[in-house]
């Protein structure tokens, strides 16, 4: 521990201490090997002091081809901190999974070395990389060796942002449909639309291997898809018997907590039974005994659309537009369906109004119409409590 | 010659260690063997074993190459990270575990973060590297996680516990649904530099970035106004025009949402809520925030139910219960008065004192 007294840092000094992982000792580490490392430790001091940032916005900066997937950030005290008066950000898309071998985050490193701060997000909120901090003069040379070993950019602004997904059949049991590889394919697909601006805003795409949703696709995403299945839960009889002889109480934990009351428990026979027509799919029961219980095999997904942050008219989570698809290479009926969006989206969009507010002002009827997609009643919480429906002529034969 | 774009990223296959590509699509049941700690089983009979610790998001190349030889050590060079930034060590030799833990635990590796835990802080760039924050996102994250740490290394609390921060209200973070959100929010608009707009503003795209229409022109004065009622402090007109930063040091502060919740399991999605509009900005440890956080989770934890997210324990008690509970004060900003706001409103004289 460095002595207060000498250091520049007192106040974040303080944040080198106790259990968690410190980010301080990260720029510390850094900052021995770059200027840029050094002069943002001494600014996010400052900082601490101010109790304000000091980053400004200051032009479009990009690498040749792309219009995102880099976020131009300069210091308003340049004076101050040279090393950080240009402090951009490239977006590096991720594998699916954010799975890694060791010999390729250390070619990541390398290339990260010679060209920035030497400091990261693993990862961002969308699931990038993040590499934090380079002059614009790095970004090409830098984007050039990322793609030398195979590093795309990501995206950013008016553009569909890095699509990301859970761990899916990689290691969960859950996993009603292979998100792994629907999102290497769905990134390849759209890649233009990926790296180069032209929509009326962000459009996300996240994608979760069961209800449980681990990569929060329903509250973060424009296009939420989420695995499920249609027949019964299968469940595996000696495990609920040992689970029964566990200290697992398989009334109160498991059956009292079934949304549907779908559940029932015979504890001298030891038998449990589902009345699967009943159940809604909420993964509890299999979550809480993941050994004898388990997923259908008629799997698929349910497709969602509109869910965005509370800027500007407040927050929504995705609708459900169709219930269940199928989800099989080569993921066509997904792809078409969201150009389909896309499409009556771009056209009837207000700059920055997200697909959910275009669907709010315009209505879902007219969505529904114009994507073709049937009314059906898997669609709603509850049917509408007002009169005003406003008829169609062609309604009233 | 120009550059080679559109590729795409690394495929995930050439990244899977070989257990996974064996078993991929046939993995039959998982245990929590201890925190921190999983077991997966695969219809083949095989085993995996993840080890996870935490991170703090924002680190350096250096601690990339000493996790990679880690990896190399102990599971063939193969590791993943989180969607909530934790590093997962995947393990095919059982032989291999017990070591690795002793390993990460005598490097100062917060080894956890699994089941009826508090993980890993989804969390955003703050004073870092954004330029409309109202708080610190790592420091708060790093001071909240030191002193919850027990949390995140044990499986004690009655179901899984959240915890996100985004920094601004454009909440670049999914908080907005989480057990416990932290929010950095400003309380003053835009300070009006008028010699900078006039310098080096596009006067009429900074009116066109505000989402409230809250800028007018001031054509006399070659300059613009802001109608202080209609903003709602977002630092959009900051991105475009550097002579209207909205941080301030005494406006700026932090607030505190409970009960969201994203996974169906039981109960639908849920938004967390407001339940204490302000506290300061008081780095470098924020006592006040950290406080406030223990309180909310204590309080939960010794009164939900087995399974319980924070969110469904209130929906059973009630929100006015769970301010006498929590012995937080209740006031006029927790009241909703934007959109959808009569929702919220309660609508029947059955209640709680
Ligand atoms: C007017 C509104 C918004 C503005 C001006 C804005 C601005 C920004 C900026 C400048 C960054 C980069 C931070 C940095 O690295 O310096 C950022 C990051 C990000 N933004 Fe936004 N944002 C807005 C709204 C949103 C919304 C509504 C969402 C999501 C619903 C969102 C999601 C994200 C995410 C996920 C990141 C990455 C954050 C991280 O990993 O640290 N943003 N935003
Ligand atoms: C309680 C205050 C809230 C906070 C602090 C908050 C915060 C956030 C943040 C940080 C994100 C960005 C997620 C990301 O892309 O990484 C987000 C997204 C989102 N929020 Fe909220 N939120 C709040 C309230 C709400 C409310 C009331 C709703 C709905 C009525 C809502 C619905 C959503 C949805 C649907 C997204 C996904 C947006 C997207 O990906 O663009 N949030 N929220
Ligand atoms: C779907 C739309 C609606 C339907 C089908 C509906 C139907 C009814 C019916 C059947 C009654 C009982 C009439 C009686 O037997 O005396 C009633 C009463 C009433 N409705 Fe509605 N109504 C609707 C919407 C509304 C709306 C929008 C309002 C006001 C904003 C409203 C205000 C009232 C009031 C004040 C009463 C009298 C209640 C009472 O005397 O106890 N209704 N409505
Ligand atoms: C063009 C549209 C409408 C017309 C022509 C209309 C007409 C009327 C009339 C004639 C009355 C009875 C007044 C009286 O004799 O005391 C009435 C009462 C009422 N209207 Fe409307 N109305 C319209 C739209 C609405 C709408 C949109 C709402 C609600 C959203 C509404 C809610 C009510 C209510 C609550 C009452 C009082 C019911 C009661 O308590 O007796 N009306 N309206
Ligand atoms: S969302 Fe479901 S399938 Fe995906 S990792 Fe989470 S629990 Fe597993
Ligand atoms: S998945 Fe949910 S609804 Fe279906 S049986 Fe299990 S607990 Fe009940
Ligand atoms: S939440 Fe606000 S301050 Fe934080 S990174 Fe996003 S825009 Fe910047
Ligand atoms: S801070 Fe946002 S709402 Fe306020 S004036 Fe600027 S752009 Fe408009």
């Amino acid at each position: 521990m460095p002595n207060a007294q000498d250091s520049d840092t007192p106040l974040l000094d303080q944040l080198e201490e106790g259990p968690w992982p410190s980010f301080v000792t990260e720029i510390k580490r850094s900052a021995e090997k770059t200027e840029a490392a050094k002069d943002l430790l001494r600014q996010l001091e400052r900082s601490y002091n101010d109790r304000i940032g000091h980053w400004k916005h200051g032009g479009i900066v990009g690498v040749k081809g792309y219009g995102g997937g880099v976020i131009g950030r300069y210091t308003d005290l340049p004076e101050e901190f040279p090393g950080v008066a240009e402090f951009h950000t490239l977006r590096v898309n991720m594998p699916a999974g954010w799975f890694y071998t060791s010999d390729k985050l250390r070619q990541l490193c390398d290339v990260w070395d010679k060209h920035g701060s030497g400091l990261t997000n693993m990862h961002g909120a969308t699931g990038d990389i993040i590499l934090l901090g380079a002059p614009t003069a790095a970004l090409q040379p830098c984007f050039d060796d990322l793609a030398e070993i195979g590093f795309d950019l990501g995206g950013s602004g008016s553009d569909m942002r890095t699509p990301s997904c859970c761990v899916g059949p990689g290691r969960c049991e859950f996993a009603c449909i292979d998100t792994l590889d629907l999102l290497h394919s769905i990134t390849l697909e759209f890649q233009d639309e990926l790296h180069r601006p032209m929509f009326p805003y962000k459009s996300k795409i996240k994608i979760s291997g069961c209800p449980n949703d681990c990569v929060a696709s329903v509250a973060r995403s424009d296009f939420s898809i989420v695995g499920t299945w249609r027949d019964n839960i299968r469940i595996n009889p000696d495990e609920v018997a040992n689970y029964a002889n566990s200290d697992l109480d398989i009334q109160a934990e498991v059956v009292n907590l079934c949304p549907t009351h779908c559940m029932s428990w015979d504890p001298a026979a030891k038998n449990l039974t589902i009345d699967d027509a009943e159940c809604n799919r909420c993964m509890h029961c299999i979550n809480v005994m993941p050994k004898a219980l388990r997923v259908g095999k008629e799997k698929g997904a349910t497709f969602l659309v509109g869910g965005k942050a509370p800027i500007v008219h407040g927050a929504l989570l995705s609708w459900v537009i169709v219930p269940f698809m199928k989800v099989e290479p080569p993921y066509d009926e997904i792809k078409d369906l969201v150009r389909r969006i896309w499409e009556w989206w771009d056209e009837n969009g207000r700059m920055r109004e997200r697909l959910g507010e275009l669907i709010n002002r315009l209505g879902m009827r007219a969505f529904l119409k114009a994507v073709d997609l049937p009314p059906v009643p898997q669609m709603i919480r509850a049917p509408r409590a007002n009169p005003y429906y406003f008829w169609d002529p062609e309604e009233v034969k | 010659m120009a550059s080679r774009t559109d590729f795409g990223p690394p495929n995930y296959k050439e990244m899977l260690p070989p257990v996974i590509e064996k078993n991929y699509g046939q993995w039959l049941y998982h245990e929590r063997v201890k925190p921190g700690v999983l077991k997966h089983v695969a219809e083949s009979g095989d085993e995996l074993y993840t080890v996870r610790v935490g991170s703090s998001r924002l680190v350096s190349t250096d601690w990339i190459r000493d996790v990679c030889a880690i990896a190399d050590e102990f599971c063939g060079g193969h590791l993943r990270f989180t969607s909530r930034h934790n590093l997962e060590f995947l393990v095919s030799d059982p032989a291999k575990v017990e070591p690795l833990i002793a390993h990460l635990k005598a490097n100062g590796f917060a080894v956890g973060g699994t089941g009826h835990a508090i993980s890993n802080p989804v969390h955003t760039q703050g004073w870092i590297h954004c330029h409309t924050p109202a708080t610190d996102a790592s420091g708060i994250v790093k001071a909240v996680m030191d002193d919850l740490y027990e949390y995140f290394v044990d499986m004690k609390l009655p179901a899984y516990c959240r915890i996100s921060l985004a920094c601004c209200l454009n909440m670049c973070g999914a908080v907005h649904c989480s057990d416990v959100a932290i929010l950095g929010i400003h309380r003053k608009p835009p300070h009006i530099n008028h010699d900078i707009v006039r310098a080096k503003c596009e006067i009429p795209n900074v009116i066109a970035a505000c989402p409230t229409g809250a800028i007018r022109p001031d054509p006399k004065n070659k300059t613009l106004t802001v109608n202080e009622e209609k903003c709602m402090y977002c630092g959009n007109c900051y991105t475009m025009c550097p002579g209207m930063p909205v941080a301030d040091p005494v406006g700026d502060g932090v607030s505190i949402w409970v009960g969201g919740k994203i996974s169906s399991a039981r109960t639908p999605p849920k938004f967390s809520r407001l339940v204490i509009p302000f506290l300061p900005n008081n780095p470098p440890r924020w006592p006040e925030v950290t406080d406030a956080v223990r309180n909310i989770v204590e309080t939960w934890a010794s009164h939900a139910h087995k399974h319980e997210r924070m969110g469904e324990w209130i929906d059973r008690i009630g929100w006015e219960r769970f301010f006498t509970l929590a012995n937080i004060p209740f006031s006029v900003q927790l009241i909703d008065d934007f959109t959808l706001a009569s929702d919220t409103y309660r609508s029947t004289p059955t209640f709680k004192w």
